[in-house]
């Protein structure tokens, strides 16, 4: 397996917070069967309100996924032939046109050839107003990797995770590229463990800025908060119910941490655990019918699943004395954690048919893993350099992908949902 | 010369005088008493009452009660003997006065954050449940854990670590 370093640094525009708060994305290790796939610049890119060809081969590169060829420029959308870049070495031709519409939105067309059959695979218009620029970009992107990969892209996703800077908190918000971040919420004190509502519109958090753990949930349009969980003692772990009507908590107002779960409006406390130990971290299943939870009822923490209807619980990890923070992908079929080895905590990833566990990261000090959408890459926590800084592994362990930001220990990743 | 018959006048009077010095008969004076119309208090001005100043044993800098702080070994979430104090000193004065306790629990930085956050409650729930059984009510205590996030002593190794694994009592504003 080749392993090629590739520095690519995301150009900041006017939507980033600031110079400071940018992302660099590191990959190394590829994909072994890389797709070969010709971009072209779009027609009219100039008048263009982001540099939409550029953002195109910035996502499929940092997939790991493809090998880029450079088109050129594009003159027009409709005569573009594929039938000259197989000998190229390309399986299929990207290329895009825009074009202003006089009330500062724009229309942004893409069309996608196979070079083989010289035949459109895909093709479609967007509209969009002028700060849509570059999730156009990441739209058509995704279409690209939908097509000759068969899965869906997470480009145009977002992620949500704490900046601590100095004595502040910031919760915030980014495209999955790093780009337009927005603080959510700032904060003097701790902010721990984001989750992302399943349409995307809100975030539950743990704040700690009444002197204890208490769960919110903020609606990330309308900026209102609401208290979902603040009963006697710890609140904290909130994890969404598939269809967004429910989060299970974590709450030791019985004296010890146990699992409850609440309405998303904070009414409805019931308890599902019923330990006289440690459970915490719990986590939906995909259909909303199990708990993924950690557990050291066994002496050290381990991850364990039950019934949200209550009833036993099985033990999924085995192979070292401490594992924690489960989180399970949309299909189902992989299960997250991070494990304690000779006393370094490091990704995991477990398949729950073969029930064989990988290894995914080199470091030494992860936390926090969280699936993309697509359950595909793992978000995560981890120290580098002497800071806190986020990175992707892609869940068959090939593609590793560095984020660093330029100030601040970034922690507690959460990757977002599908959205319109 | 008015001199002189002053001199004279004082010398017979001196004289007179020693002569009276001699022991005689007594010879009760005339004693002119004179009745007070009614009595006017009149506050000594130059007065001080001593006060001892209140202060609540709580703010005492340097006080018994400043300590507020209970240690713990790694792994562990038993009240160390040198804990013990402390629980009884805060146990003896929540006793005597109506106030209410926050009791936060840490941990040092190694784990999950949300694992230390229920271990850091074991801590807090370790003092609190020492001084229940020392006569504190349960309303008058909350046990609460900020795991990680909130370390005394910053970096690696065991002198900041031990600093960390602790658990704290914050009282309530009144």
């Amino acid at each position: 397996m080749n392993k090629v370093k590739i520095l690519l640094v995301v150009a900041g525009t006017a939507f980033a917070l600031s110079a400071q708060a940018q992302l660099r994305v590191e990959i190394s290790g590829v994909g072994s069967n890389q797709i070969p796939v010709a971009i072209g610049t779009c027609a009219n890119e100039g008048a263009a309100p982001a540099r939409i060809s550029e953002i195109i081969k910035a996502d499929l590169t940092r997939s790991g996924m493809f090998k880029i060829i450079d088109a050129g420029p594009t003159t027009d959308l409709m005569q573009a032939d594929a039938s000259g870049w197989k000998a190229r070495g390309a399986d299929a031709l990207a290329v895009c046109s825009v074009q202003p519409l006089g009330n500062g939105s724009f229309d942004v067309k893409y069309r996608l050839l196979s070079t083989i059959q010289n035949n459109d695979v895909s093709g479609f218009g967007q509209q969009i107003p002028a700060h849509y620029g570059r999730l156009s970009a990441h739209k058509i992107a995704d279409d690209i990797y939908e097509k000759l990969t068969g899965v869906k892209g997470v480009f145009s996703t977002r992620i949500a995770y704490v900046v601590q800077q100095g004595k502040q908190y910031r919760l915030e918000v980014a495209d999955a590229d790093g780009e337009n971040i927005i603080p959510a919420l700032t904060s003097t004190e701790p902010i721990i463990s984001p989750s992302w509502s399943p349409d995307g519109t809100k975030v539950a958090y743990v704040s700690f800025e009444h002197r204890k753990p208490v769960v919110y949930v903020q609606n990330l349009v309308t900026r209102q908060r609401n208290v979902v969980a603040n009963e006697k003692g710890n609140n904290s772990a909130p994890a969404w119910s598939p269809d967004g009507s429910k989060l299970a908590v974590a709450l030791s107002k019985t004296g010890n941490t146990q699992v409850f779960i609440v309405n998303a409006d904070g009414s409805g406390i019931r308890r599902l655990t019923t330990g006289t130990t440690i459970d915490t971290e719990p986590q939906f299943s995909a259909d909303g019918q199990h708990v993924y939870f950690t557990s050291d009822r066994s002496g050290g923490p381990q991850i364990y699943r039950m019934s949200v209807n209550g009833g036993e619980a099985q033990r999924m990890t085995f192979g070292s004395s401490y594992n924690i923070s489960p989180r399970i992908s949309a299909d189902g079929k992989s299960l997250a954690y991070i494990s304690r080895r000779d006393g370094n905590f490091q990704l995991y990833v477990l398949d729950l048919e073969s029930r064989q566990e990988q290894r995914l990261s080199d470091t030494t000090s992860d936390d926090s893993p969280s699936f993309a959408p697509n359950g595909k890459y793992i978000l995560y926590a981890t120290q580098n350099g002497g800071r806190r800084s986020l990175a992707v592994a892609s869940v068959d362990g090939r593609v590793k992908q560095r984020l660093s930001i330029q100030a601040g220990n970034i922690k507690e990743p959460t990757w977002g949902p599908f959205m319109k | 010369m008015r001199n002189v018959k002053n001199v004279a006048f004082i010398v017979s009077t001196a004289a007179l005088l020693a002569a009276c010095s001699t022991p005689m008969p007594e010879k009760k004076p005339v004693e002119v008493v004179e009745k007070p119309a009614a009595p006017v208090v009149q506050p000594d001005t130059r007065a001080v009452a001593p006060v001892v100043a209140a202060v609540d044993e709580l703010d005492i800098p340097g006080g018994k009660l400043s300590n507020r702080s209970v240690y713990f070994d790694f792994d562990s979430y038993v009240v160390r003997e040198d804990g013990k104090e402390v629980v009884q000193n805060h146990s003896a004065y929540l006793g005597k006065n109506q106030r209410t306790i926050l009791i936060q629990g840490n941990t040092d930085d190694r784990g999950g954050s949300e694992y230390n956050l229920a271990l850091g409650q074991k801590r807090a729930e370790a003092v609190r449940k020492s001084m229940a059984a020392l006569g504190v009510a349960e309303s008058r205590m909350e046990a609460v854990s900020l795991g990680e996030e909130k370390p005394k002593a910053t970096g690696a190794g065991e002198e900041a670590w031990a600093q960390n694994r602790r658990a704290d009592i914050v009282y309530k504003a009144k």
